[in-house]
């Protein structure tokens, strides 16, 4: 079994020498179960760090923890997955914008859903 | 009504995690000192005293009575803006725990850990986060590195009296008159406001005195951010009020005749803003912090601890930023997002986030009503330990638009309120 830590702060582990020697002594049948954990601790919300940090990026323009006080759309309360599709949307070029298409070619897939995740679990206005 | 509504049942909410933590373990057990109360240090405050729930008591120091801030600050020279429009009360930061002092940074003893105050008083801390802004070198200026000639050579690079006072001069001076602008060469504070400005005095030109015009003396050889939008706003609704001359380094003024002294010229004013060469504020500098040819701090982004002194911080216009980061509030507000969860976790025992992301977004203005942007987006590589642009991210606005000027304006409201509410 993996450590806790790699529940809680899959993030760091996953970029720390710790991992890499770690995955290198496993059996190849335990990297799978690693990689299916992988794949659950990036999409879920168990890096509530990421997703506040990320989001706090937002926060100049978008306030914080996505309350806006003026024509910058509010994020907060917002459904995820609504908050994903547009920001890869943007990415992808395919919703116009003034803006957000140059700033969301900056994130990754995993910084945009732990964002979202973060936005959608604040209290609107 | 509804802001201070909103703001009371925050306090509320505030108080209810403050006593939580006080039934843990009576008061908090570390202490961060911050700095320097502008777009870095107060935006570090309120989130160390976010993040951190009241676990760690922060006090801010901080000269001034209210926040000015220098984005839109070229709209009061442009008359669309008052001072009052852009002053923001401290206030805000006390929901967040924040302790507030009104002083000034004297000096620090690393090895005691601990800061003492103008005013007299001397706080410890385990660590110290310094935004102490830019400082003049006025040594580079001869002739402007005293009281009285700063009083009559405006730079306004700083928000306040500086911003109101070359509005009056700006307004005294009589039609068919030359405003004359100096650029200093890069690094600076904020690369597009010197341009910006020029618009903006432009702007009240062609409205108020059509005989006059803005000359624009450029120690850089070419203009330092979005250079064709400021280019193709001079060529077109400025048509006659800007003069741009680059590779315009200079020596020296005369203070008397309002004469700027050039390398192989010298121009005449009737109003001369110079806007001196800048390097890290004093308190860095006493530290032995500024390692970046002498005038910033270089800084390990991942915390924004300063190369040379352990358990201090560094944040805002004072650093030696990644290669494309601009000095900018804007900027200096995402250092201390990184900076505020790093310390959070230090202090804590928890793990630093080894990728950060930031991001610079600048409004500038035009005109009163159109502006331009520009973006980027920056992560940190653990390659080279240093923050590289995004490839594929950031860019400009195409063209000034009054499409995003409700844009800027909502920039302005929330980065503030970032920072302060």
């Amino acid at each position: 079994m993996p450590p806790l830590c790699f529940w809680r702060h899959d993030r760091e582990y996953h970029h720390s020498s710790a991992w890499v020697a770690t995955v290198n002594r496993l059996p190849i049948r335990t990297l799978a179960g690693f990689a299916l954990l992988l794949a659950v601790g990036h999409a879920g919300a168990a890096d509530k760090d990421l997703g506040r940090e990320v989001a706090a990026s937002c926060a100049n323009c978008h306030g914080t923890d996505g309350r806006s006080r003026g024509a910058v759309p509010s994020l907060a309360g917002r459904d995820k997955g609504e908050l994903v599709r547009q920001m890869r949307e943007f990415r992808d070029g395919k919703r116009g914008s003034t803006i957000m298409q140059q700033l969301a070619r900056g994130y990754t897939d995993s910084e945009i859903e732990s964002a979202a995740a973060y936005f959608a679990a604040q209290k609107a206005q | 009504m509804l802001g201070s509504r909103r703001d009371f049942l925050r306090a509320g909410a505030a108080s209810i995690a403050a006593s939580a933590v006080g039934a843990r373990g009576s008061t908090p057990v570390s202490k961060v000192v911050v700095v320097g109360g502008g777009f870095g240090g107060a935006t570090a405050a309120k989130y160390i005293g976010k993040w951190s729930a009241g676990s760690i008591g922060v006090t801010l120091i901080e000269r001034g009575s209210a926040f000015v801030s220098c984005p839109l600050s070229n709209l009061v020279l442009g008359g669309s803006r008052q001072i009052a429009d852009l002053t923001v009360p401290y206030e805000g930061l006390d929901k967040w725990g924040v302790r507030r002092i009104t002083d000034e940074a004297q000096s620090v003893d690393p090895a005691a850990r601990t800061v003492t105050l103008v005013g007299g008083a001397t706080l410890p801390y385990d660590r110290l986060i310094l935004s102490p802004g830019v400082d003049f070198i006025w040594s580079a200026v001869p002739s402007l590195n005293n009281a009285t000639a700063q009083e009559k050579v405006l730079h306004a690079w700083k928000a306040g009296a500086q911003t109101v006072a070359l509005r009056r001069q700006l307004e005294a001076m009589p039609d068919g008159g030359v405003f004359v602008i100096h650029v200093p060469m890069a690094p600076y504070r904020c690369p597009p406001a010197p341009y910006e400005r020029a618009c903006q005095v432009a702007l009240y030109f062609s409205t108020q005195k059509k005989r006059s015009k803005v000359i624009l003396l450029d120690a850089n050889e070419e203009v330092q951010s979005e250079r064709e939008l400021f280019v193709a706003a001079w060529n077109g609704r400025y048509k006659g009020y800007v003069e741009y001359r680059p590779n315009s380094g200079l020596t020296d003024v005369d203070v008397a005749t309002l004469t700027a002294k050039l390398d192989f010229d010298d121009v005449k004013a009737d109003v001369l803003n110079v806007i001196p060469p800048q390097h890290a504020g004093a308190i860095a500098r006493q530290l032995g912090m500024a390692n970046a040819n002498g005038r910033f701090c270089q800084v390990d982004f991942l915390t924004y601890e300063s190369t040379v002194q352990r358990n201090i911080h560094v944040l805002g216009d004072a650093i030696q930023p990644a290669s494309l980061m601009p000095r900018s509030g804007h900027m200096a507000n995402q250092h201390a997002k990184v900076c505020a969860a790093a310390v959070v976790a230090l202090l804590s025992g928890g793990e630093v986030n080894p990728l950060p992301v930031v991001a610079n977004t600048c409004y500038s203005y035009l005109s009163d009503r159109e502006v331009a942007h520009i973006v980027s987006v920056h992560r940190y590589d653990p390659a080279t330990r240093t923050m590289s642009v995004v490839p594929g991210s950031g860019g400009l606005s195409p063209a000034a638009n009054s499409e995003e000027t409700a844009y800027a304006e909502a920039w302005a409201k929330n980065i503030w309120a970032d920072m302060l509410g």
